[in-house]
């Protein structure tokens, strides 16, 4: 039997790695008492098979992990009454919404998703800047940008991965939280994630890169706007609203929302219990 | 107050292991700070990941929480990064629950568990933005205070920290927190003192009067003259405080301090489940999993161990607990991973029906993986680790430390050959490939054939598991010896750091025909800046001061250790390394740390160290007749043993002739089946003759 759990990542926690997340649902789900499936072998592990990794510092609204249940002690448990079992039992910030049995199906998580759609929040530039670096990007063939592999840096284009990328008109909105300060841009984007995931960090390369910066500017610091060149944008907040998988022209979640207008809705409800 | 998360937050996305920072673990606790509540920062010197496991700061941590008029909360060293952002945002050290600001706390208590974290405690205080100098500090300064095993010399930070407390902290921190709501009460600028004393002085000589309060400015030590042959006097800046003269007394200031300040001992650890609520971290850190405090104290005598001077008497928690404490830990943590913790685990009356009880329990499903730190040395301990260990299999570690019987009598690790190849046959029999052994090098009395008596014993533990598999590994870790405080060994002049290197190279070379056999050591310049603090007096806080305004911090990690730093300090104070570590001391030399007792006679000391120097051992007083060390008599408590008998099958003075200890091994006769390897020791041991000469 196997459970896909949709979960929010939100607040101080964003600051822990996908490998701490596993940790944290590995000792939540046996505190829990359910029925684990454990791998064979001399190690035993629990099996949970989690989806695109998120970039530690990003929050998400869309995170997916599969969790399999031995068939035989797990008959009788109700998919829907685990969430609320399972939130009080992870770390503040990590809020469980939704779970739902799938069946075992062709490829993981990670090999089905097909792109991701994000919020972000910029610093150091204006909406016209950063409007102008958007539009920029978007006419361009091609947009070298140089990433880490494995300790090594690669070059690669940025351009085919970003399907999506729109500066906001309202004020800059992250994770249904609202920058009224007036400092911050916002930014939606849709990033491709195969056959490579984008993370944002490398998106503000890009824009860098087309907006005439170095090709190459690690994002150290955050100092005060006056410190730094006009123009050059800092990545604030970043927070992964939606996974999609796109199969034969259809595009989807890994699990459907119930009808309702998901992101605003599930936003509200993390955020009561973030920082 | 106000939360510095605000200046904190931005800081984390440049930083390796943001994680580190947030707090947020299962079981911390983000208190308020009532108006009345005693407010203490408990700080581990070292980085989040080696210092939230810390079992002492936790259990106080706990009992303070439980106080209505304390509130606790923890602070680690920032990462080398984090701290360059911090200074360069002006973000001073901070509490990880409500991220307050460390100077804005009542007491920061750090713990002291090794000598070369002193610079961090130095460069902790810095970032506080508290006055380095206990001297300097102010009213409204937060009392700076020390414990941990490494406050038994507590004389070379004696210019940073105010108090340091000696033994089991358990009951000590209340007392210390009602002498500290006491004074506060009065207010912290009140002249309503007694003599006219400066409110924070009133407090520290009130302090001083509670039993296990050590504190060093109500007493002053005296320097005798400059020795004759004072060596390279080139000494620049700043001049040293009071020559190299020998220390001559250390006495106390005032009618009311005692002349001499006693270590606090728990009587009875079972009054005392301690953590309840262990913390669960966010993050990887060292010995992730839950752990249970089996007992306190240890008598196998080793002499070169302070653990098991200084902790003296056994103290068992009642089996009962343990497993009570096992269970509701696991449930509560979500662990499958528990360790049953203390300095010899196997020596717990009923060990395996403790084991057992975990292990068959139905709520945990079969998943537990138990483990025993510090496994004695015989096959006993082998069978019971066989059976805890069936989750999970990865390498076994014994610890022989000496490389000849003649070695392990001079520092009291009874362990004989045959119990050493008993205990290896049974691991490679039943399905280990990886054994690690622990070995000292630099030990009092070493001979050359002491040394490589190491390759040798280890070179047949490879060839005893050649028996079992192709390829075994053997990998023997030695580490150079450093002489501790209130141990026998405390008179001994340590190996210079050209002597370990020589005998590291013997090692090396005996070692290197020898397929499977790895040799790790621990690099000798460490071992000699560890001897430099280990038993320093007063004058050494103006080297490690100097140390840290050079960059020295993070000593203990290999990439930022600098020798350079240390011996250029102690030149620039008029001292060496040969009148500091290298010299042996006599009996009647004046100690830093006379003064402060552990509960052990000095007498007692002694006699062990001339009985060290006559290869003569002396067995486990838990079921031998006493040997007067002090420890129980002079606190009126005794050990806590739930069995009145050795354990069984073991090995280390429990009753097995110790003549005996070199002779040619036995083995196994055959791969017992690792049930009836794990039944019972005795018989055990019928089932053992005289080897065939294998291997």
């Amino acid at each position: 039997m196997r459970i896909r759990f949709r979960f929010a990542k939100l607040g101080k926690i964003r600051f822990t790695s996908q490998r701490d997340v596993a940790r944290m649902w590995e000792r939540a789900l046996r505190r829990a008492e359910l029925p684990l499936a454990y791998t064979e072998g001399f190690s035993p592990r629990p099996q949970l098979s989690f989806g695109l990794a998120l970039p530690t510092g990003c929050e998400s609204l869309a995170e997916y992990v599969d969790v399999a249940l031995d068939a035989t002690r797990a008959a009788g448990i109700e998919a829907a009454s685990l969430p609320a079992l399972l939130t009080p039992l992870l770390p503040e910030g990590i809020d469980v919404e939704e779970a739902v049995p799938v069946e075992k199906g062709p490829g993981s998580l990670q090999q089905l998703v097909t792109s991701c759609s994000w919020t972000m929040r910029f610093t150091g530039v204006s909406k016209e800047e950063l409007r102008h670096q958007v539009e920029s990007l978007l006419s361009a063939p091609s947009v070298p940008i140089v990433r880490e592999r494995k300790g090594r840096q690669v070059h690669d284009d940025l351009r085919p991965s970003v399907l999506v990328l729109a500066v906001s008109d309202d004020r800059a909105v992250v994770a249904g939280r609202r920058d009224d300060t007036g400092r911050s841009v916002g930014v939606v984007a849709e990033l491709a994630t195969q056959p490579r995931g984008v993370r944002p960090i490398e998106l503000v390369r890009g824009l860098i890169a087309v907006s005439g910066g170095p090709a190459f500017r690690p994002l150290e610091g955050q100092a005060a706007d006056g410190d730094r060149p006009v123009g050059i944008p800092v990545l604030d907040r970043a927070c992964r609203t939606q996974q999609w998988i796109e199969r034969d022209g259809i595009r989807e979640e890994p699990l459907q929302p119930r009808g309702i207008p998901a992101e605003t809705h599930r936003a509200v409800h993390a955020l009561e219990r973030a920082s | 107050m106000e939360s510095l998360w605000p200046q904190v937050e931005p800081l984390l996305a440049q930083v390796t292991k943001p994680a580190r920072y947030i707090g947020g673990e299962l079981g911390a606790q983000a208190a308020e700070h009532g108006r009345w509540a005693v407010s203490w920062l408990l700080v581990y010197p070292d980085t989040y990941e080696i210092g939230l496991p810390n079992q002492g700061l936790q259990i106080l941590y706990e009992i303070l929480n439980e106080r209505d008029d304390a509130v606790a909360e923890r602070s680690y060293a920032p990462w080398v990064d984090m701290e360059a952002a911090m200074r360069a945002a002006e973000v001073p050290l901070f509490s990880l629950e409500n991220h307050l600001p460390a100077r804005a706390f009542d007491i920061l208590a750090f713990n002291l568990s090794a000598e070369l974290v002193y610079t961090n405690v130095l460069n902790l205080i810095d970032l506080a933005a508290v006055p380095l100098h206990g001297s300097d500090r102010s009213a409204d300064d937060p009392i700076v205070l020390a414990g941990g095993h490494c406050a038994f010399n507590p004389e070379p930070l004696s210019d940073f920290v105010d108090c340091f407390v000696l033994g089991d902290g358990e009951e000590v921190v209340s007392e210390i927190n009602e002498v500290v709501a006491e004074h506060r009460s009065k207010g912290r600028h009140s002249t309503d003192h007694p003599a006219g004393l400066r409110s924070r002085d009133a407090l520290l000589r009130a302090l001083s009067r509670v039993p296990g309060v050590y504190v060093p400015a109500c007493y002053e030590a005296r320097y005798g003259p400059a020795p004759a042959e004072s060596g390279s006097g080139e000494s620049t800046t700043p001049p040293a405080p009071a020559g190299p003269g020998r220390l001559s007394a250390t006495y106390p200031r005032f009618a009311e301090t005692p002349a001499r300040v006693e270590k606090r001992t728990i009587a009875d650890l079972g009054q005392w489940p301690y953590p309840r609520r262990q913390l669960v971290p966010l993050i990887e850190v060292v010995h992730d999993r839950l752990n249970v405090e089996l007992f306190r104290g240890c008598t196998r005598g080793c002499r070169f161990c302070q653990a098991g001077m200084i902790t003296r008497p056994v103290r068992e928690r009642p089996a009962e607990q343990v497993r009570t404490m096992v269970q509701a830990g696991l449930a509560r943590t979500g662990y499958d991973d528990v360790a049953l913790t203390s300095l010899s685990s196997a020596d717990y009356s009923g060990i395996e029906e403790t084991v057992t009880s975990i292990i068959d329990d139905p709520s945990c499903s079969g998943q537990v993986s138990v483990s025993l730190p510090s496994l004695r040395v015989d096959a006993f301990t082998v069978g019971t680790a066989a059976q805890i260990q069936r989750v999970r299999r990865t390498g076994l570690t014994f610890a022989p430390e000496g490389g000849t019987w003649r070695m392990r009598q001079v520092i009291n690790k009874l362990i004989r050959e045959e119990d050493l190849y008993a205990a290896v046959d049974a691991a490679f029999s039943q399905g280990w490939k990886r054994v690690k052994l622990y070995f000292l090098i630099g030990l009092p009395t070493e001979t050359d054939e002491d040394t490589l008596g190491i390759v040798a014993l280890a070179k047949q533990c490879v060839a005893i598991g050649r028996q079992y598999h192709k390829g075994v590994t053997v990998t023997a870790s030695v580490g150079g010896f450093v002489p501790k405080v209130q141990t026998p060994f405390q008179w001994f002049g340590q190996n210079t750091i050209e002597e370990l290197t020589r005998k590291i190279h013997l090692l090396r070379d005996a070692a290197r025909p020898v397929r499977g056999l790895t040799i790790r050591w621990h690099d000798p310049r460490a071992t000699a800046a560890e001897g430099i603090v280990s038993r320093g007096d007063r004058r050494m806080g103006a080297v490690i001061e100097q140390v840290w305004r050079n960059g020295g911090t993070f000593q203990e990690w290999s990439e930022h250790f600098d020798m350079r730093l240390w011996t250029d300090a102690l030149a620039a104070h008029g001292m060496s390394l040969e009148g500091t570590v290298y010299r042996h001391r006599t009996e009647g030399e004046v100690l830093p740390w006379d003064h402060l007792s552990a509960g052990l006679h000095r007498d007692f000391l002694w006699q062990d160290w001339l009985d060290a120097l006559a290869n003569h051992g002396l067995e486990d007083c838990r079921w031998t007749p006493c040997y007067d060390c002090g420890a129980c008599t002079g606190f009126g408590v005794e050990h806590v043993v739930a069995s009145a008998v050795p354990p069984a099958g073991g090995s280390q003075g429990t009753g097995q002739d110790l003549s005996t200890g070199g002779q040619v091994p036995v083995r196994f006769l055959s791969t017992a089946p690792s049930g009836a390897v794990s039944a019972t020791g005795p018989e055990e041991h019928a089932a053992v003759r005289v080897g065939e000469g294998r291997g």
